[in-house]
């Protein structure tokens, strides 16, 4: 077995184990810092297909887990206040089902990345990389400026939405909800990269002239990954509200969007687990130094800082060796 | 008389004041190797790109298959069949061959959007992709990565993916192209042997190379085509001699 | 009344786009000379402005916080550019964009760690405080006039700097070519430590300026800096006329979108909802306006075509 398969089992196991000995022990606390780190490694899964497999060095992957955020926000606080989203053609009074927020979720980051993917990718570099941020503050002001949806202080969700069969509201169950999310982001991601459609894509990243000479539309290709990508990290988005019972426009922050692209990096770029070695990391990080000093983003800087600028292949990069995964 | 596989009707490209491409007329027949030869700036480059859909003429007309395809963008014209190789090798690089080819075949094919078939445990398409590097003599070398393989064998891979294609028509831009002598007598046969499969519309530097293959030659200098004929009438052609050949005329 | 609100509202604009030239047009030159995106560059900015407030609340004097302004975040720009920046420009964007997130989380953070949460406050000067009254009876607080006349004046320094100057001209080559550069015998790593230094300096003075109509906190940069990359966007990056252009419609059309949509829209629906629609399509103008350029002319309205 190569050397990654055995860390990418390591770390799938053991952050399973870890909340389920949690849950045994009666630690609370590690179940929803473990559940905090599947969801935002499925944010990083999202990402990663686009900036790993496709090149794509989306800086407004903020606009897709906020829009997440939102179709869960949105939904539950009309079925919460009972107050009609719309009562033409039929009465629709939101939803506290996961799973139908879920679908409203993949659909409207879908969307927005289409729309969004539509009007950046046929520009590149610089220019992909500003715009895609652009774009992504622009939901941020407009969702501070909706005072129907919480404005700048966002809303609160008191109750956890339901999921047929579970009970939400127990920590370990919510987190097998996640990481089963997690694992299938990570099981489509796999599928994808050796896929034609991954082999298109990471050609198109290495050499678009080529891969249009043998006929094969980069943009098309890459416009595809793009929406994939943002309905991963949309999807993530919504859990992260559940988790949180909260919605604020800060999850639309170019922030985020930049904490999202650590994550990848701090993992390692375009490896699969990746996204959830970086999650991991971050999580413990801002859970020891956060205890340590209230000025902890400034050593997630320093270590990002060297990362970039010694250590390329991130965690599972210098653990793994240098090769990317091809089979 | 048979019907052109490729027709380039008075096709003119300028930049700025430098006429690039003036007029130019150029047929491609099946079955034949048609080299386009001249000294470097003579506007090959130029005419090459018009005729992969790179750039756009500033008039005239490209036909392949007997359609207009002027107005078609590159992915057009290599999905109706033209199979182009590069003159600086353009590959991509942290593939393997076998995978170079495979990226080949699923654009001839437009299977791109399939999400979740593994593309190589496809065994029909593998072996069709082993097959066209077979052809090239790469056969030993499909789990090679392309940033791997010397230059003569990135060469060969050029033409393996233009294979994969299954081409009405090869593009090929100095396939030659720093290639040792024995490099180039490979590459020789084995252009000889593609011909039949389509015609080849070659660009050469590699004067024995262009001798011993061409059917016809067209030479091209200040972006007009000077001499257009059999091997035997271009090295009799005494402007050619005087405007391409030269010094090296002796020599030949 | 309406003219009169229409009037202020333009200078309102003007003053707004001139502060974002000086922003974008550091971005931009760093951008065109050594092909390298800095997100930090709204650090420099907030740099810039605490430098100003601390220099001046300690002197006293509103002049000395302003040519603080420019020293700090000239230094803090060249320490920078020689610590880090420089090992970045033979990286691809996506190294340079990851490396200046993270000089942004040091900046805050160490920023936040030396002078706390709480906003510090740069009061303007006597002299230039009040309001002025213009021809037409408008009064108009002189002190954002002054801003407009000094960004205007930098604006024609920078344009007079580089068409007229040997700088300007070692800039422009850089452009171009960075071998020819290296060829005229211009030690190449000292004119890129300038040039950053004085994008650096151009954002400080712009941090100050600002500084004293707003308050003085950490972040403050950051949303000025998603404006000028929308500037540049617009503009066409690497030019600087783009720049300055780009930020004058993003300041005009943001700052009048932001008071008459509302008004507009007051005129078909009722107020409470006009006000909410209003505001919400006026915080996306610029992006709107962005993605119309990014359509029509990807790049952008200045930018040498590809």
């Amino acid at each position: 077995m190569r050397r990654e398969t055995i860390i990418n089992a390591g770390l799938a196991a053991g952050l399973l184990a870890i909340p389920l000995w949690a849950h045994v022990t009666g630690e609370i606390f590690t179940i929803t810092l473990a559940t905090r780190v599947a969801i935002l490694a499925l944010a990083a899964v999202g990402l990663n297909l686009a900036l790993g497999l496709g090149g794509l060095v989306s800086f407004g992957h903020a606009a897709y887990f906020g829009l997440g955020g939102y179709a869960m926000g949105i939904l539950a606080f009309h079925a919460q206040t009972y107050d009609p989203i719309f009562t033409w053609p039929f009465v629709f009074e939101g939803t506290k089902q996961m799973l139908v927020i879920w679908a409203v979720a993949l659909v409207a980051s879908g969307l927005a990345a289409a729309l969004i993917g539509m009007l950046t990718l046929h520009t590149s570099g610089a220019y992909f990389i500003m715009a895609t941020l652009a774009f992504g503050q622009m939901f941020y002001y407009l969702f501070v400026s909706w005072p129907k949806y919480g404005g700048e202080d966002g809303m609160a969700i008191y109750v956890r939405n339901d999921f047929p069969g579970l009970n939400t509201l127990d920590p370990i169950q919510l987190f097998v909800i996640c990481y089963a999310l997690l694992m299938a982001g990570l099981f489509v991601s796999w599928r994808i990269a050796r896929s034609p459609f991954g082999l298109a894509l990471q050609a198109a990243r290495q050499n678009a002239e080529r891969v249009e000479t043998v006929g094969i539309r980069p943009f098309r290709i890459r416009l595809a990954a793009f929406v994939i990508s943002g309905m991963i990290t949309g999807l993530a988005g919504a859990l992260m509200a559940d988790l949180n019972r909260f919605v604020g426009p800060t999850m639309f922050s170019w922030h985020t969007s930049g904490e999202i692209m650590v994550l990848v990096i701090l993992g390692g770029v375009a490896r699969l687990y990746g996204p959830v070695a970086g999650a991991a990391l971050f999580v413990l990080l801002e859970h020891w130094l956060g205890g340590v000093s209230d000025y902890w983003l400034a050593f997630v800087g320093a270590l990002l800082l060297l990362v970039v600028l010694f250590a390329r292949g991130g965690l599972i990069g210098s653990l793994a060796g240098r090769e990317v995964a091809h089979d | 008389m048979t019907e052109p596989v490729l027709e380039i009707r008075k096709l003119s490209k300028s930049f700025g004041a430098l006429r690039a491409s003036r007029d130019i007329n150029l047929t491609l027949l099946p079955g034949e190797i048609h080299a386009l030869i001249g000294p470097n700036g003579a506007g090959k480059s130029t005419l090459i790109k018009q005729i992969a859909g790179n750039m756009a003429p500033d008039a005239g007309e490209i036909r392949f298959l007997g359609r207009d395809v002027t107005a078609l963008d590159t992915v057009g014209r290599a999905r109706m069949g033209l199979g182009r190789s590069f003159q600086i090798s353009s590959v991509i690089a942290e593939f393997t061959v076998l995978q170079n080819v495979v990226l080949a075949l699923q654009g001839a094919r437009g299977t791109s959007y399939h999400l979740f078939r593994a593309v190589l445990k496809d065994r029909e398409m593998t072996a069709t992709a082993r097959a066209a590097a077979g052809r090239v003599g790469l056969d030993d070398r499909l789990a090679v990565r392309a940033q791997d393989l010397s230059h003569g064998e990135r060469r060969k891979l050029e033409i393996a993916m233009a294979l994969a294609l299954a081409p009405r028509a090869f593009l090929l831009d100095e396939p030659m192209a720093g290639m040792g002598a024995e490099g180039a007598a490979e590459m020789t046969r084995l252009l000889d042997r593609l011909r039949h499969e389509a015609p080849i519309l070659l660009v050469e530097h590699d004067m024995d190379a262009v001798f011993s293959l061409a059917d016809r030659i067209s030479v091209l200098d200040y972006g007009e085509i000077i001499a257009s004929g059999t091997v035997e009438e271009i090295r009799a052609d005494p402007v050619v001699r005087r405007a391409y050949l030269g010094d090296d005329a002796e020599a030949i | 009344m309406t003219t009169i609100l229409f009037i202020e509202q333009v200078l309102n604009g003007l003053q707004f786009g001139v502060m974002l030239f000086l922003m974008a047009a550091g971005l931009t030159l760093v951008f065109g000379v050594m092909g390298l995106i800095n997100l930090a560059h709204g650090a420099l900015y907030m740099v810039g402005a605490f430098a100003a407030a601390s220099v001046a609340a300690a002197t006293g004097s509103f002049l000395l916080g302003l040519i603080a302004s420019l020293a700090a975040a000239a230094m803090a720009g060249a320490i920078v550019e020689i610590v880090v920046i420089r090992r970045l420009y033979r990286r691809d964007h996506l190294d340079q964009v990851l490396a200046t997130f993270a000089l942004i989380l040091i900046f805050s953070e160490g920023t936040r760690w030396l002078f706390g949460s709480f906003p510090l406050y740069l009061d303007i000067p006597e002299a230039l405080s009040g309001p002025v009254t213009l021809p037409g009876g408008i009064d108009y607080p002189l002190y954002r006039l002054f801003i407009i006349a000094v960004g205007l004046a930098v604006a024609g320094f920078l344009f007079w700097l580089i068409a007229r100057t040997r700088l300007g001209i070692r800039i422009r080559a850089g452009e171009a070519d960075r071998e020819m550069i290296a060829a005229l015998g211009v030690d190449i790593s000292k004119l890129y430590t300038l040039v950053f230094a004085l994008g650096a300096a151009l954002a400080g003075m712009a941090g100050a300026l600002v500084g004293a109509i707003q308050s003085v906190e950490v972040g403050m940069g950051e949303p000025v800096l998603i404006l000028a990359f929308v500037t540049i966007i617009i503009g066409g990056i690497g030019s600087i006329k783009g720049a300055f252009v780009g930020a004058l419609l993003v300041g005009l059309i943001d700052t009048l979108g932001r008071t008459l949509l509302p008004i507009a829209f007051g005129t078909v629906m009722e107020a409470s909802a006009a006000t909410t629609v209003g505001s919400a399509l006026a915080s996306m103008l610029i992006y709107i306006l962005m993605a119309g350029v990014l359509i029509a002319r990807p790049q952008g309205l200045f930018g040498a075509a590809a």
